[in-house]
């Protein structure tokens, strides 16, 4: 059924995501059950929402399963290296501030690799959304441990079960200065959207974790039956909105991360900042 | 009317040439002998309006350089042996993706962190070798303050013509040392600047192989969309794996340096014509060869000597043809020998003498001369 026909009918219209794909670069390389593909059509439908054009954008990202998601989309695009795609990003900011930069990186691009990148891209507070797509694992590689895998986990490279502590990507990126901090999960995909929204319309570093699930790797080898039993056990009832948080007694909230924008604060934004050195040089 | 002169130090210079050729764009972190280039730019960047950064490392100082040339801008980073292990990765991006930009490295003793405050030759292969695969590069080695600014510049040119990174590599001594320098006036260098695509936006291929090397757009200011990786890719910048695109992919971007040697070598010599003994210098060690061989020369010994302006490529078939007259070729350097064994390669049966330092000391004329007399 075309568009306009659905709209005749007063149907529900299906969402166009042709218009931000590239031709001929499907299908994707993303397992069946994989998340990351729940993560592009949000991020594609809030891009829409907000009315961005593909020229007005720049899609940055790393090296991973997660990082293959600018191969996919007609924006400006760059693949760049395991770690490093916030410098990369950086220097085309800085180079055009009037572009909109989205990273999508992976939780080991992000915060193992590019650990040290992370933090000081939020320090320095440049307009950028950075997705971390976080599912536990270093998919592309075959299911190592990454700074996000729970203690415990059984990973190729930890058979007895990791043994270090996880980091919380979101504690990192407020503690670093991020001005914008949120956490979604592929399982809210109408929060997700709206969270990826508010994530780009907020001028600064935003941070969005997005939890998803990597049933080949992470589900198979910690006893998921399926996609959507780990995204039931994690994300749905692994996770409890902000906005609940009040109402619920903490032996509720026990083990639980919240969802939802956990920090949101305005601060003077890096390209405008720079835009005063030049001219306190220039006086 | 006669030139502005200016007494200026090697890395002043440096700065001085980044922004004659055009630079507008700088990340950077702090190392010595090399930290001067990024505070004179610090300074003067924002005055013409360009871009500058202090980056937390030199992984994300090359990685922002990288994306401020995809941004449309010129782009320098500045740094020192360590900080070039550093970049090695960066670096092989740049070659494969075909990015231009410009790295300086003032050389310093090594191995790791190695005599900070002191001169060396010592990572000349690493910019051959540095980073993995087979890859492109251009290095400049200039021996004077005034030589740091023309060839920053044509290190730009370079970069900008042939869609890559390009080194300018010099030695502490030169990169600290102050001489007058003749600044030139917009007009008297050539500046090169990258081609852009003219075709309709839905044609544009970024490796388009119907080039020798494919126009350049800059991200969100030519109107072009395009994609760009460092995996192996097609015409368009998509990843590939296709065997015979595999193949052209990586000989191609060899093939733009060797298809254009004469564009890219240059070298200085002197009394070449009929010397027996031949000095191949470069950098600061290069003066102290220039007077040895001037010095020998007087004492009526056959001397003459290449001076490289263009180290990689290296000047080979210039150096096949010298081995032709050639019964020795002596090469100073403040290392344990790495340009020596790319003479030898080209001087094949002929006598190559180092001439080899790293106590962080320079070779001096002295020592060059006692070794021609050797052979005289
Ligand atoms: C410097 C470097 N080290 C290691 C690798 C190998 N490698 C590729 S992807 C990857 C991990 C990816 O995991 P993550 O970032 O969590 O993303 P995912 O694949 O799970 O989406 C690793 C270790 C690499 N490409 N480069």
């Amino acid at each position: 059924m075309t568009a306009e026909a659905a709209k005749k009918q007063k149907l529900s219209v299906p969402f166009d995501y042709s218009k931000y794909l590239r031709g001929g670069k499907l299908p994707h390389i993303w397992c069946p059950g994989c998340g990351h593909g729940i993560i592009l059509k949000a991020l594609l439908r809030a891009i829409d929402k907000i009315g961005l054009t593909n020229d007005e954008i720049c899609m940055v990202s790393g090296i991973g399963c997660s990082s293959r998601t600018p191969g996919y989309v007609d924006f400006n695009t760059m693949h760049t290296l395991h770690g490093r795609a916030l410098s990369y990003a950086t220097g085309i900011k800085m180079a055009n501030p009037d572009l909109n930069l989205i990273v999508t990186t992976g939780d080991g691009d992000a915060l193992a690799i590019g650990g040290n990148h992370f933090i000081h891209t939020c320090r320095r507070n440049i307009d950028m959304t950075i997705l971390v797509y976080s599912n536990s694992i270093y998919g592309m590689t075959g299911g190592q441990f990454s700074p996000t895998t729970p203690e415990g986990s059984k990973t190729s490279t930890s058979p007895y079960g990791a043994m270090e502590p996880n980091f919380d990507c979101c504690e990192l990126a407020k503690a670093s200065g991020a001005t914008f901090v949120a956490r979604a999960t592929s399982y809210h995909v109408a929060e997700l959207e709206r969270t990826i929204k508010a994530a780009i319309e907020h001028k600064g570093t935003s941070v969005v974790e997005i939890l998803d699930q990597c049933p080949i790797y992470f589900g198979r080898q910690n006893k998921y039956k399926s996609a959507s039993h780990m995204m039931e056990m994690i994300e749905k009832d692994g996770t409890v909105s902000v906005k609940q948080v009040d109402k619920l007694p903490p032996e509720k909230l026990e083990g639980k991360l919240l969802r939802g924008i956990l920090h949101q604060v305005e601060g003077e934004e890096y390209c405008d900042k720079y835009a005063k050195i030049i001219e306190k040089a220039q006086d | 009317m006669a030139k502005v002169k200016r007494f200026m130090q090697g890395n002043e210079a440096c700065a001085e040439g980044a922004l004659y050729a055009g630079c507008n764009f700088f990340a950077g972190y702090p190392i010595t002998p090399s930290t001067e280039i990024a505070e004179i730019l610090g300074y003067q960047l924002p005055k013409i309006g360009g871009k500058w950064i202090q980056m937390e490392d030199e992984i994300a100082s090359i990685a922002a350089t990288i994306g401020g040339s995809l941004g449309g801008c010129k782009a320098l980073t500045a740094t020192s042996g360590p900080g070039l292990s550093l970049k090695q990765e960066g670096l092989g991006y740049a070659a494969m993706a075909e990015i231009p930009c410009v790295i300086i490295n003032v050389m310093r003793g090594g191995p790791s962190t190695g005599y900070p405050t002191g001169p060396s030759q010592s990572d000349m292969m690493t910019a051959k070798w540095g980073t993995h695969g087979d890859h492109p590069v251009i290095a400049l080695t200039p021996s004077t303050v005034p030589e740091i600014l023309t060839e920053t510049v044509r290190a730009f040119n370079l970069a900008e013509k042939y869609r890559m990174p390009v080194f300018v590599f010099y030695d502490e001594i030169v990169g600290h040392m102050r001489e007058p320098v003749e600044i030139p006036e917009p007009g008297d260098l050539e500046i090169v600047d990258r081609a852009k695509p003219t075709c309709k936006p839905e044609d544009y291929k970024p490796y388009d192989s119907n080039f020798e090397i494919a126009p350049l757009a800059a991200y969100g200011k030519d109107g072009y969309r395009f994609h760009v990786t460092g995996l192996n890719h097609g015409d368009d910048g998509f990843p590939t794996n296709d065997s015979k695109r595999i193949d052209q992919g990586c000989r191609s971007i060899m093939a733009k340096i060797e298809n254009n040697l004469d564009d890219i070598l240059k070298n200085e010599t002197v009394d070449m014509d009929d010397a027996e003994i031949v000095l191949f210098a470069y950098g600061s060690t290069a003066r102290s060869a220039s007077f040895a061989q001037r010095k020998a020369r007087e004492k009526g010994i056959k001397a003459g000597l290449f001076r490289p302006l263009t180290m990689w490529p290296f000047p080979e078939k210039a150096i096949r043809e010298a081995a032709k007259k050639a019964k020795v070729f002596i090469v100073p350097e403040m290392n344990l020998g790495q340009m020596s064994l790319e003479v030898e390669r080209c001087a094949p049966g002929i006598e190559v003498k180092g001439i080899n330092r790293v106590d962080g000391e320079p070779i001096n004329p002295a020592q060059i001369l006692e070794c021609i007399e050797k052979y005289k």
